[in-house]
């Protein structure tokens, strides 16, 4: 039974949709099934997923010129991985554009601080119980977040020197 | 009474000792360090948000820049992610081609990091040997790709330019070089005592540790994890190959330095028998038909007299990069809508000319469905993965890379506290860290 | 400077030139190294290529004790404030490499994370343009630079992105076959 299917028995009503392009399997679920979900996840014997890869966001404000309809405007993309059975899932999180928030997965895998913190930084998605939830690549003094669709990628905030 | 307090020491951005930009702000108690708290971002370069304003092709450059010290791994990883994307398969060939130039790469950047590290525990003389073996690696990337550093070789569907004549002998030569240099250091640096004291039981950090922040690549392999994207989702034609993936035991920098040593190794193995596995080429191809000059064959063509033109290959103007027809087939996928067509199409006919324009114009392009896609490969510290969403459009709606240094940098702490502050230098050499992945 | 041939055995020189002399065949460089260009300053530093040929192979990690700034590499804005404090700290006589073309211009990172050249934020002496630049690049740069400190010149305006005033003319806007044919006519 692979990942998809075991996650897909177990929390049937949580699934928004799921689908497997390219052989990557993916499930999109609830916002408030984040955290049982990711526990299932790591603490199934037979799921086992040891690694948080990866964890980034996607805006999709007019997506494809505004043809294709998203639930909401950002998902936040998880990647596990597991060692033991070499197998890969993606978690994919719906979230709202007015109140840009989902749970952190801090205290089960060490490695979302430093993601959420980017998430943070460049979406402006905050994470509801992370420890030292700041700004990581860009400086405080930055207004906005970079990598949202609506900020102009020539916008420059400098410390010093000209405006330009 | 005595009153003791802890004293602040900031380290960076610009130091000597970290050969990246990178700030830590260190907690120290005498000389132990109690809490560091590390600071990024001083090379954000906007990878992804530049990725989104340009077309699928044009991000080779930028990722050229990602780890700077192995760029041949970025390139093979996004083209890879791309094609997944497509769902095209490339020739055999370019295959073996993308393996020799990637460990080529992952050579150098071991190089880099060992040499480094070794140069900063006051051992210079070896970090001169390995820049040497270094600077002979770049020789052949040079030969084959035109350029040392930042290459963009890779195209998606196959690789720019097939192996030149006489290659395979240049590049056993130069194996030869390396070996004689890698011995060479480990007699310099192994048996020594101050480079065995300072990196024995320095830095160590437990499996479980590197595992929860997710870390991968020889860091991890250090700690007795065997995990190695190359043989745990072999891509390519990894699969094909005989290698080894070296472990250590302890997790701590004298076996990071073992790991690498002998990845290097083994790398060296995987090109050795990539060159006695790689199918014939076309390298040695005998142009068929008669050869005309372009101007000639373009105003026989306005003329109207095209019997026979298709057989005619045409001579080109150096300034035109030569001729490509000869390799194309073996070095690129069939896809017309993906690959650009050889030169001599190009300037030759009007069928190449139309299909050259409809992939560099704005508003045609590369086109992959809409989609999304995860692609990992074995970069020089680690799992590098392109993650890219599309719409269906000529432009990447998102490309996010999984930088492999950013979990590292993550976990430094978890490695640095309780150790000596001058434990520092050879801790944070032996994570190699890249600022231009790092914080991309 | 040849007092072997002299038939007084001494030399006359006019003390600019034998300042002008003395320093520019002892450079003390301070590497700010940030990115890619790193790599080929190693090379560039390392045996093949061999800067001390040029009396610069020593750096100094101490902005105090060094009086050639070598910017290797790309500014952020983040990084920015730290590169201006480091050009403070030296003392004069002091100069500015810009090595690479995202410290002359910016590059293809024309983005909001970029210093769009450095010479917006300190003034810039020599400009060694190229993505990254080859070592034989760099060593032509180094040797302009010296030609430079022999004439015992600096530079001390910055670049003004509105008026486009104070960078060489070539680095303004961006590479045209039409510049680049006057530059070369102009040259010969």
């Amino acid at each position: 039974m692979t990942p998809l299917a075991r996650v897909q028995e177990r929390f049937s009503t949580q699934i928004i949709e799921t689908h497997s392009f390219r052989g990557d399997e993916t499930a999109v679920i609830r916002p408030e099934a984040l955290r049982p979900v990711a526990q299932f996840l790591k603490e199934a014997p037979e799921l086992d997923f040891n690694f948080l890869m990866d964890l980034s966001a996607v805006d999709y404000l007019f997506f494809a010129g505004g043809r294709i309809q998203k639930p909401a405007r950002f998902e936040v993309v998880y990647h596990f991985f597991s060692l033991k059975f070499n197998h890969r899932l993606r978690l994919k999180v719906p979230v709202d554009e007015k109140a840009p928030e989902v749970d952190s997965l801090c205290a089960l895998w060490a490695s979302a601080n430093w993601y959420e913190r980017e998430v943070w930084d460049m979406f402006g998605i905050k994470f509801k119980g992370h420890p030292n939830l700041k700004r990581i690549l860009m400086y405080e003094e930055f207004q906005g977040h970079a990598l949202r669709k609506d900020y102009p990628f020539n916008k420059r905030q400098p410390l010093i020197g000209p405006q330009y | 009474m005595t009153q003791t307090r802890s004293m602040l020491l900031n380290v960076g951005p610009s130091h000597p000792a970290m050969h990246g930009v990178i700030r830590l702000i260190m907690e120290l108690d005498g000389e132990k360090i109690k809490d560091v708290d590390v600071e990024i971002g001083y090379l954000h370069r906007a990878f992804e948000k530049m990725c989104e304003t340009v077309m699928y092709a044009q991000c080779f450059p930028y990722t050229d820049r990602l780890n700077y010290v192995s760029p041949l791994i970025n390139n093979v990883g996004f083209a890879m992610a791309v094609e997944k994307l497509l769902g095209i398969d490339i020739p055999e060939r370019a295959k073996y081609i993308r393996v020799i130039m990637s460990e080529i790469s992952r050579v150098s950047d071991h190089l880099t990091c060992v040499g480094a590290s070794a140069m900063e525990l006051g051992a210079m003389s070896v970090f001169l040997y390995m820049i040497k073996a270094r600077e002979f690696l770049w020789e052949l990337v040079e030969e084959i790709t035109g350029a040392r550093l930042t290459i963009s070789y890779v195209r998606i569907g196959g690789v720019k330019a097939d192996l030149t004549e006489g290659f395979t002998d240049k590049a056993f030569k130069t194996i030869a070089e390396v070996r004689k240099v890698l011995i060479e250091a480990d007699e310099l640096l192994t048996r020594n005592r101050i480079f065995f004291d300072r990196m024995k039981d320095i830095g160590k950090i437990s499996a479980q540790d590197a595992v929860a922040y997710g870390i991968t690549g020889p860091f991890l392999r250090s700690t007795g994890v065997a995990y190695d994207v190359r043989k745990a989702s072999p891509y390519l034609i990894y699969d094909k190959l005989d290698f080894e993936v070296p472990v250590g035991t302890q997790g701590d920098n004298l076996d990071r330095y073992f790991v690498r040593m002998a990845e290097m190794e083994q790398s060296l193995r995987i090109i050795e028998q990539c060159f006695q596995q790689i199918p014939e080429g076309p390298v040695a191809a005998e142009l068929t038909g008669d050869v005309v000059p372009a101007a000639e064959m373009v105003d026989r063509a306005k003329m109207g007299r095209t019997e026979g033109l298709k057989e005619e290959e045409v001579n080109l103007d150096p300034t035109l990069q030569g001729s490509t027809k000869k390799y194309h087939e073996a070095v690129y996928a069939d896809r017309k809508d993906v690959v650009l067509p050889a030169k001599e199409n190009t300037y030759g006919n009007i069928e190449g000319l139309m299909n050259h324009f409809k992939l560099v114009m704005y508003g045609h392009g590369i086109r992959p469905p809409a989609g999304e896609v995860y692609f990992p490969v074995e970069g020089g510290n680690g799992e590098l993965g392109f993650y890219i969403v599309s719409d269906g459009r000529d432009y990447p709606w998102r490309v996010r890379v999984h930088p492999p240094c950013f979990p590292i940098m993550a976990a430094l702490p978890k490695c640095l506290i309780g150790d000596m502050m001058a434990d520092l230098v050879p801790t944070f050499g032996s994570v190699n860290m890249i600022a231009g992945e790092l914080d991309r | 400077m040849s007092a072997l041939n002299s038939p007084t055995g001494f030399i006359t020189s006019s003390f600019k030139h034998a300042l002008g002399w003395a320093r520019k065949f002892s450079i003390f460089q301070y590497p700010f190294v940030t990115a890619c260009c790193g790599m080929e300053y190693m090379a560039t530093n390392c045996a093949h290529y061999d800067q001390d040929r040029f009396g610069a192979g020593f750096p100094r990690f101490s902005p105090r004790q060094s009086d050639v700034l070598f910017v290797v590499g790309t500014i952020s804005q983040k990084m920015a404030p730290v590169l201006k404090t480091v050009y403070d700290q030296m003392c004069e006589p002091k100069w500015v490499v810009a090595f690479g073309v995202c410290t002359c211009t910016g590059g293809f990172y024309d983005n909001y994370a970029t210093v769009m050249g450095i010479d917006t934020i300190i003034p810039v002496d020599i400009y060694i343009p190229g993505c990254p630049p080859r070592p034989e690049n760099v060593l032509d740069g180094l040797i302009k630079l010296q030609e430079k400190i022999q004439r015992g010149e600096q530079s001390r305006t910055l670049y003004d992105p509105h008026t486009k005033t104070g960078r060489p003319v070539e680095l303004q806007g961006g590479y045209t076959i039409e510049g680049h044919i006057k530059h070369i006519e102009a040259k010969s």
